[in-house]
């Protein structure tokens, strides 16, 4: 059985009719995996997050038809169970490091402090590990910033503190939502390596948020690409990236620079994500798709298996077999 | 992992100052903040050990005395150091132990005002969707009414006194705290740490006393200094009026009130009394800036 298990999750603001900002998504996530979420802006990577973490508050409604994770339906537990168990086993690393750790306590207390709530530690022991937390996250000194507050610390320390805190209760699964990009590009590098050395460490499940395609290749076995709250292309990383069936993926590829090297200007998709009044009625990409048809615009395609991948597209990209 | 770095004695820069120190140098860069909190020191000393300190007894009437000007005024007598009132009463003893009184409603209505304050703004900021919003409406409300007339108002159904004094005041100052209290708690919402928080599995009064409610105390505890000061003006004005404090008790509205009539033979009985309200109101609020710019992270630095 997968750690996660994520079916036709669906997250409204408003009413039940409202357009829905996360769309019939499907997910799962194995234990020791790492799964890519990418997508530009408001394409709902990081509501879908907040709905499996049950912090989606109203008016925001959130319907599935399973919402699994290590054996739990999230759906059906009370509020205090599902305290329990998502602060356990399931943790989170914020984008921005300086708003993520709360600037009236020091690093240390607030380290303790998960300790204390999920593994009941306490006094000296609790100390004592997270000191070593620290160590592991390759802060320098770490004793003497055990008391330290947050506005002490740099940026990129402040997340590698945040990362501590996320694996102090040793999660099965954690979400980084993403984490370097409030960084600059030398501890961009450092901190995914962190990331991924304790990810391999601690045999989690890991679901990276990001906008970086450089950072996917390198790091992640299977990539969800979203678009405007649905999941249009979800495949294994070397082939999604020598063979994206989706025209939005392929666009994405497309727009890293290194792949326009020569040309003139860089590859864009024009056009902006449909809103809330501006959703088309077909395929959400037709208006801004270069391949568009007549059936893109009336119907809406589902997300089938393609050669390589599942994608939602009817007209699929690079689909002759190798 | 890599190696684990040798463990390095503590190096000296990295040994944080504590918040306390840090505090204080950025309070201290301030110097009328520093007067004013030399000012304050002296008249909490005055007011906790006032029998000690005053010479005399603030009810002891000395009728061969009456109305002597101070000792530095033509006609003063050395012992009576501010002169005598109009029925003798000597007026530095009555100063002194007006502060006492004075200090104290500042700070109960201020605690008073306070706690119920920060409650009520931390469930405005919780719940935005209908509790929030109708105290919100209760406080606008409060706030239309002139402050003074509602305590006017509150002590005319009270009654006069010094326990219904105290209450008036802290009604009419409840609106500001909640206020505050409600926008500091909407901004920090926001934050990742409060929902790191309840992703760890905070309760909500875990999260609303423990995560939150430290964030926002800087404008809370400048705001209860500012208050406090206008507590003292407006216990002042209640006495003043004769709904406050009642006589004999030394109070410097009171005493205010009960010397106008000798105005003009008289300089020092309502003079005196005005400058001593007059000048703790000043220290006070100078040390409610000089807290303002040490505890607002946005000024910090800024000079």
């Amino acid at each position: 059985m997968s750690l996660l298990e994520i079916k036709n999750l669906s997250v409204r603001f408003g009413d039940a009719n409202a357009v829905p900002v996360v769309d019939g998504l499907d997910l799962t996530v194995e234990r020791g995996e790492v799964l890519a979420i990418v997508g530009e802006s408001g394409s709902g990577k990081s509501v879908t997050m907040m709905a499996l973490m049950g912090l989606v508050d109203a008016p925001g409604i959130v319907r599935a038809d399973a919402l699994r994770f290590d054996g739990h339906d999230m759906l059906s537990l009370s509020k205090r169970q599902r305290r329990q168990v998502v602060g356990k086993d399931l943790a989170m690393i914020f984008q921005d490091p300086m708003t993520a750790l709360n600037p009236s306590y020091t690093v240390g207390f607030q380290i303790e402090e998960v300790l204390r709530a999920h593994l009941g530690l306490s006094g000296r022991a609790a100390r004592a590990r997270a000191l070593e937390l620290l160590q592991k996250v390759e802060i320098p000194a770490a004793a003497s910033r055990l008391d330290a507050y947050p506005h002490q610390l740099s940026g990129g320390m402040s997340q590698r503190v945040a990362i501590a805190m996320a694996i102090a209760a040793e999660p099965k699964l954690l979400i980084a939502d993403e984490p370097t990009t409030a960084l600059d590009v030398t501890i961009q590098a450092q901190i995914m390596e962190l990331l991924l050395a304790l990810q391999k460490d601690q045999d989690m499940g890991l679901i990276l948020i990001t906008h970086d395609l450089a950072v996917v290749a390198e790091t992640a076995q299977r990539v969800c690409v979203m678009y405007a709250g649905q999941a249009v292309e979800v495949g294994h990383v070397p082939q999604l990236f020598d063979a994206p069936a989706h025209p939005y993926s392929e666009a994405l590829l497309a727009a890293i620079p290194e792949h326009s090297e020569g040309a003139e200007r860089l590859s864009t998709l024009p056009g902006i994500v449909p809103g809330r009044y501006d959703r088309p009625h077909g395929c959400l990409l037709s208006p801004r798709c270069p391949y568009v048809q007549e059936n893109c615009r009336q119907h809406r395609p589902a997300l089938d298996p393609k050669a390589q991948s599942l994608a939602r597209c009817f007209y699929p990209r690079n689909q002759e077999v190798a | 992992m890599t190696t684990q770095a040798q463990p390095v004695a503590a190096d000296q820069s990295l040994l944080y100052p504590s918040p306390l120190k840090e505090f204080w140098k950025a309070f201290a860069r301030n110097k009328g903040a520093v007067a004013g909190l030399m000012f304050m020191i002296v008249v909490v000393f005055c007011a906790l050990f006032a029998p000690w300190v005053a010479p005399f007894d603030p009810s002891e009437q000395f009728r061969d005395a009456l109305l002597t000007p101070p000792s530095w005024a033509e006609g003063g007598q050395l012992q009576y150091l501010l002169g005598t009132d109009e029925l003798g009463r000597d007026l530095l003893s009555r100063l002194i132990h007006g502060a006492r009184l004075s200090l104290l409603i500042g700070l109960s209505s201020v605690v008073m005002s306070l706690i119920p304050g920060i409650f009520m703004g931390l469930i405005a900021g919780f719940f935005p969707r209908i509790l929030g919003p109708s105290i919100m409406r209760l406080m606008d409300i409060m706030l239309a009414l002139p402050s003074l007339l509602l305590a006017v108002a509150i002590v005319a159904i009270l009654g006069a006194g010094l326990i219904n004094t105290v209450i008036a005041i802290a009604v009419v100052s409840l609106p500001s705290y909640v206020r505050l209290t409600r926008a500091a708690v909407m901004g920090e919402l926001n934050r990742d740490y409060v929902t790191a928080a309840k992703l760890a599995g905070a309760s909500l009064p875990r999260l609303m006393f423990v995560t939150v409610l430290p964030n926002c105390l800087a404008p809370l505890i400048v705001q209860a200094t500012l208050s406090f000061s206008s507590a003292i003006l407006d216990a002042a004005a209640l006495g003043f009026l004769g709904l406050g404090v009642q006589p004999p008790t030394p109070e410097w509205g009171t005493m205010l009130a009960s010397a106008r009539d000798y105005i003009e033979r008289a300089w020092w009985v309502v003079s005196l009394p005005g400058l001593t309200i007059l000048l703790s109101v000043l220290a006070i609020n100078l040390m409610g800036d000089g807290l303002r710019d040490a505890l607002d992270p946005k000024l910090k630095n800024a000079i």
